[in-house]
């Protein structure tokens, strides 16, 4: 097991180092650094001394390496649009899409898990028909559509729910958090439903798949031979072989959720990570770009880590083909 | 007759011989197709056609008339039959400008696909038949940027083209903005083509042109190529869904195609901030018609997966 996760981490610090060195690059050679800082008409030893103060005219690995240790302490320079520190602009957005992202996975996995449930063990019923008609369209209607329409009929006809923005926030230190006033959920709402359906249509027909295939076995027929209670059997034996997979895909769609919240913080003109990224897309605005480079790739190798350490501890048939078999 | 009449013939043959085949047939029987596939049609022909079938031109600024802003669809009360499904802000028919969007979206749409099966096809059939080395950095490649969703890594791209040409003119907008999503789209193609070419490889036809000497080029290009194709085709179909949905996705974010040329995405973008007054139909309906072409292209890939499925027959 040990040397699993070694390898791992090792794949991990790889992946991690290439996007480093891709982020690096924009930074360095997209757009001449010297005369973003200094405008067009600076003298030819002021941009020298400037080139040298920046290390600019170190070699590239020196550079590289400079660039990485800064980027460790969470240093990405200046936003040239903002003209703050980019380091303060990401701090200042994250808890949003923190919070965003948290509330919207937890409603993919609280409905997604039991409705899969529910459409497996009453297939054919209408109301499990209706389940997996919305699922599909919850798999193939884009996440920008989604959050308009729920905009049109929550907060334009039926004037239920706010469409934009935080609403009242809860300062605790440097983090702020909307989860803590009833305002701040019911702007919440919508956000994170549109965030929610797709993962929660994808883990809902997952577990429907996966249970239909489960029910099927000797050790289900068993298990009611033994006359134990259907609810024991469902879910005490059931759904627990259901979880590998369920697993795999609710962790790759956790980073599907930080990605997608880009689109989502765009409709509901959410001030998260999200829209400061396409701001900084839209004008071309290379530090900030880089940082949420940087930043989202930390968080997709840090979720593929960790889904591959939950196999260990869900299917035991993997300790001990691992510790065993090497 | 003879002589002549088998060059002149040759695309009826071809016909005749579609029309009698497995695939005709299994469209004829499925209904779900027929239904997308008209759908499908309906959608080109409208967007190919749209300077002559459109009842109005959306990019004659002359033609507008603010009295006209704002109209909603024919048959609710103050609408015109003049504009069917009424019109925005500016005064333009949405029925028109849908279809100018459509065509742009396609346009990206299909530009993207092609390009990214070119890169794709060819990086798996170099991967799957040259192996080694060149196999394991191709695979390393894609395996990073499968790990990675494709609309980030799209708007990755988008983002260093803005900055790399910071006054890019229209044509070069598009061409990012193609390349942007075809760099992401490729990954697919080259797995799926470099897994056929790894058993197509060890087959005895493969062998035998070793054997009498035709140049691996040929080989890949003549032999093995035409024996991989039927998975990318199906690919490819649904990818155009996807395609599309990523330019909307992009043009909804303000960084697609440029607003001088409106697509579906970027005509929801506009009509979102019309929403709260009540002008629903200046998004529901470029949202409508590109639920209703990816659906239809979705389907349409659905059908031709199974119907080229030889163990599904």
């Amino acid at each position: 097991m040990l040397a699993f996760v070694i390898r791992r981490l090792m794949q991990a610090l790889i992946v991690m180092l290439t996007v480093a060195l891709i982020a690096f690059m924009l930074f360095q050679y997209v757009g001449d650094p010297v005369t973003n800082l200094m405008g067009q008409d600076a003298t030819a030893e002021q941009r020298a001394q400037l080139r040298a103060e920046l290390g600019l005219d170190q070699p590239f690995i020196v550079q590289f390496a400079h660039f990485i240790g800064n980027a460790v302490q969470g240093e990405f320079g200046i936003s040239l649009r903002q003209g703050r520190k980019v380091s303060a602009l990401i701090a200042e957005r994250f808890p949003a899409t923190l919070e965003l992202a948290a509330v919207a996975a937890f409603i993919g996995l609280a409905l997604g898990v039991p409705l899969g449930v529910y459409a497996a063990l009453r297939r054919g019923r209408f109301m499990s028909q209706v389940v997996m008609t919305g699922s599909l369209l919850g798999v193939s209607l884009p996440n920008f559509l989604i959050g308009i329409l729920l905009i049109l009929v929550f907060s334009v006809l039926l004037k239920w729910l706010p469409s934009f923005g935080r609403g009242d926030v809860v300062q605790i230190g440097a983090m702020s958090f909307g989860l803590l006033t009833w305002d701040g959920i019911r702007h919440l709402l919508l956000p994170a439903f549109t965030l929610a359906l797709f993962p929660m249509a994808l883990v809902l027909r997952l577990v429907r798949s996966e249970m239909l295939e489960v029910l099927r076995t000797d050790y289900i027929k068993f298990a009611r031979a033994r006359g134990l209670p259907d609810r024991s059997v469902y879910f005490g034996h059931a759904l627990k072989n259901t979880l590998v997979p369920v697993i795999t895909i609710a962790g790759l769609q956790l980073g599907g959720i930080i990605a997608f919240a880009i689109i989502t913080e765009t409709v509901f003109q959410w001030p998260g990570m999200g829209l400061l990224f396409i701001q900084a897309v839209q004008f071309a605005d290379i530090p900030v770009m880089a940082a949420y480079l940087c930043l989202i790739a930390l968080v997709f190798v840090v979720i593929n880590l960790v889904v591959d350490l939950l196999y260990f501890a869900v299917d035991p048939r993997l300790r001990i083909e691992r510790s065993g078999g090497h | 007759m003879a002589e002549t009449s088998t060059t002149a013939t040759a695309p009826m043959g071809a016909l005749a011989r579609f029309l009698d085949g497995d695939v005709w047939h299994s469209f004829k029987q499925s209904p779900t197709a027929m239904v997308a596939a008209v759908i499908a049609l309906i959608c080109v022909v409208c967007a190919v056609f749209a300077p002559w079938l459109a009842p109005h031109n959306p990019q004659d600024v002359a033609s507008l008339q603010l009295m006209d802003a704002r109209l909603p669809p024919a048959w609710v009360d103050e609408g015109q039959m003049r504009y069917l499904l009424g019109t925005d802000d500016q005064g333009r028919d949405i029925l028109s400008s849908l279809m100018y969007g459509a065509r742009i979206s396609l346009l990206v749409g299909l530009a993207s696909v092609l390009l990214s099966m070119v890169i794709g096809v060819g990086l798996g059939l170099l991967a799957g038949f040259v192996g080694g080395r060149v196999d394991s950095i191709i695979m390393r490649i894609c395996d990073v940027m499968l790990s990675f969703p494709a609309i980030l890594v799209a708007l990755l791209i988008d983002g260093v083209g803005r900055a790399v040409f910071p006054n890019a003119h229209e044509a070069l907008a598009f061409t990012v903005l193609i390349l942007a999503i075809s760099l992401t789209g490729w990954v697919q193609y080259a797995r799926i083509v470099r897994g056929s070419t790894l058993v197509e490889r060890q087959k005895e036809y493969v062998q035998a042109a070793r054997v009498i000497g035709v140049s691996p080029l040929r080989i890949m290009r003549r032999h093995v190529l035409p024996n991989v194709l039927g998975p990318v085709l199906v690919l490819a179909t649904i990818q155009i869904a996807t395609a599309i949905i990523t330019e909307a996705t992009l043009s909804f974010l303000g960084v697609g195609v440029p607003p001088t040329s409106p697509s579906l995405g970027t005509l929801i973008r506009i009509g979102q901030d019309f929403l709260f007054s009540g002008e629903w139909w200046i998004t529901i309906f470029p949202g409508l018609v590109l639920v209703m072409i990816a659906l239809s292209v979705n389907l349409l890939g659905d059908w031709l997966r199974d119907a080229l499925n030889p163990r599904l027959r």
